[in-house]
């Protein structure tokens, strides 16, 4: 259980990266980086967590009970809102480049100019 | 280069980048044994100092409160860029919204996802404005608040007609809000250094009991101005994205409208 | 000063170690299925799972605002935006 949660960290890095480098559809393209994006949340939580500490929310418990770190939960917090409306954006521009070219596969999509 | 040539390289590529990664993990301190002082100090400090009981909240709107601005920036940004990227080209007309929810010869909504779509649209309303209020006491806050709150006006669009989804988010609406919100946050900040103070300092009263929900001066009020501004920019994206698949047809020579 | 009663509710460790294991392996296997998965449609219902996965993990890794955050997005609004773009793809090539 040292490294554990670590390795599942880099397999869903890669298992995402294989998806982008060998998709044959924009929009599975954007699926597997929201899975990437997903691997970052999961390491970030699972650097700032202790064994047997509480969430850190002192409302119910006294203030000096252990608790996990919160300043990497503020950071993923905010990244998951944010990312979503960056993939909207990407959407976005899959939705006109089908209009313009017509087809939605990127190895064809990078032959075509202009 | 082919698609096997691609997979191969990448391969090669991930198993040199994992092997990096397994190394650089023998230096670090295991999973669960947390070293490091910033989180003890914040969770020791926090409660006494802004008086807010989530500290998670008191780290994004006051300790890390630029940071935060930043990634609200963020958000309004793309919403503007999904706005002008899906704007109508020239050689696309607009239909009318009455015209083609008349013509369509889709099966109507179920009765089911009407009936619990209907249910579930008031509660997620409150739930979404308890959230975005209480960011001092529980786990909840602008962001989570916002979101749902924004699901709440998916959920009208789930039960009805586009018609009424829109009819319940008018455009020019849903931007006034979504400004008010981005720029509220800013003139929090703004109103800080109006005073002498530095910018985003906590300038109103703390209050007496930790974790109510009048306490923790700005805390409070920037989550309300960060959740309205979240949900706005959900329900801004999602009303252009219908517009795009059920209103725009293509004119020209090339698409055929359905 | 305490607002609310205080109840001992902690978990034991060996249990949340055993919990914490199994979401891994959970995660990891939901996003192996989700790339594997090539038809968008189909791959937008797999994706909603693996949020809720995602969410279940965070709240074992004590978290709750941020499993919260997840579920919302995740599970909800990403699906909702993919399913629109994928309508409006559709409408074009028929």
């Amino acid at each position: 259980m040292h490294i554990f949660p670590f390795i599942v960290v880099v397999w869903i890095l890669a298992v995402g990266l294989y998806g982008v480098v060998t998709s044959r559809h924009l929009m599975h393209l954007i699926m597997c980086l929201i899975v990437v994006q997903s691997s970052t949340y999961v390491l970030l939580l699972a650097v700032g967590y202790r064994t047997g500490a509480v969430a850190p929310y002192f409302f119910d418990v006294p203030v000096h009970t252990p608790a996990v770190d919160p300043v990497v939960q503020a950071l993923t917090l905010t990244d998951v809102v944010v990312e979503a409306a960056v993939t909207a954006l990407l959407l976005a521009f899959a939705i006109q480049a089908h209009k313009r070219f017509g087809t939605l596969d990127p190895q064809q999509l990078v032959q075509l100019k202009g | 280069m082919t698609p096997r040539v691609r997979r191969w390289v990448f391969l090669a590529g991930m198993a040199g980048l994992a092997a990096f990664y397994l190394w650089g993990l023998h230096g670090l301190p295991g999973f669960g044994r947390y070293p490091g002082p910033y989180g003890d100090v914040i969770n020791r400090i926090a409660v006494s100092q802004t008086n807010a009981t989530g500290v998670v909240s008191a780290v994004n709107f006051e300790y890390r409160g630029f940071d935060t601005l930043g990634e609200e920036f963020i958000l309004f940004a793309a919403a503007t860029g999904v706005a002008t990227v899906l704007r109508r080209l020239r050689g696309e007309r607009e239909g009318s919204a009455e015209d083609e929810a008349a013509g369509r010869d889709l099966p109507p909504t179920s009765d089911a996802v009407r009936q619990v779509a209907l249910i579930l649209t008031g509660p997620a309303l409150v739930i979404g404005w308890y959230l975005a209020s209480h960011a001092q006491t529980s786990p909840s806050g602008g962001f989570q608040g916002g979101v749902v709150l924004a699901t709440a006006f998916m959920l009208i669009y789930l039960a009805g007609q586009f018609l009424a989804f829109e009819r319940f988010s008018p455009a020019d609406v849903t931007d006034a809000v979504e400004a008010v919100g981005a720029g509220g946050f800013a003139a929090i900040g703004l109103a800080g250094v109006a005073m002498g103070l530095s910018f985003l300092t906590n300038f109103l009263g703390l209050g007496t009991i930790p974790g109510a929900v009048s306490s923790s001066g700005t805390i409070a009020l920037i989550s309300f101005f960060v959740g309205m501004e979240v949900a706005a920019a959900f329900v801004l994206i999602v009303s252009e994205m219908l517009d795009q698949a059920l209103l725009l047809r293509a004119a020209g020579p090339g698409g055929r409208s359905r | 000063m305490t607002l609310a009663v205080v109840t001992p509710y902690t978990v034991p460790a060996g249990l949340m170690d055993v919990l914490q294991a199994v979401l891994l392996v959970l995660v990891a296997l939901g996003a192996t299925a989700v790339v594997l998965t090539r038809a968008p449609v189909r791959q937008v219902i797999v994706l909603s799972v693996y949020g809720l996965l995602l969410a279940l993990l965070f709240l074992v890794f004590q978290a709750p605002d941020v499993s919260l955050s997840e579920l919302a997005v995740g599970a909800i609004v990403l699906p909702l935006l993919l399913l629109l773009g994928l309508a409006k793809v559709r409408s074009r090539e028929k």
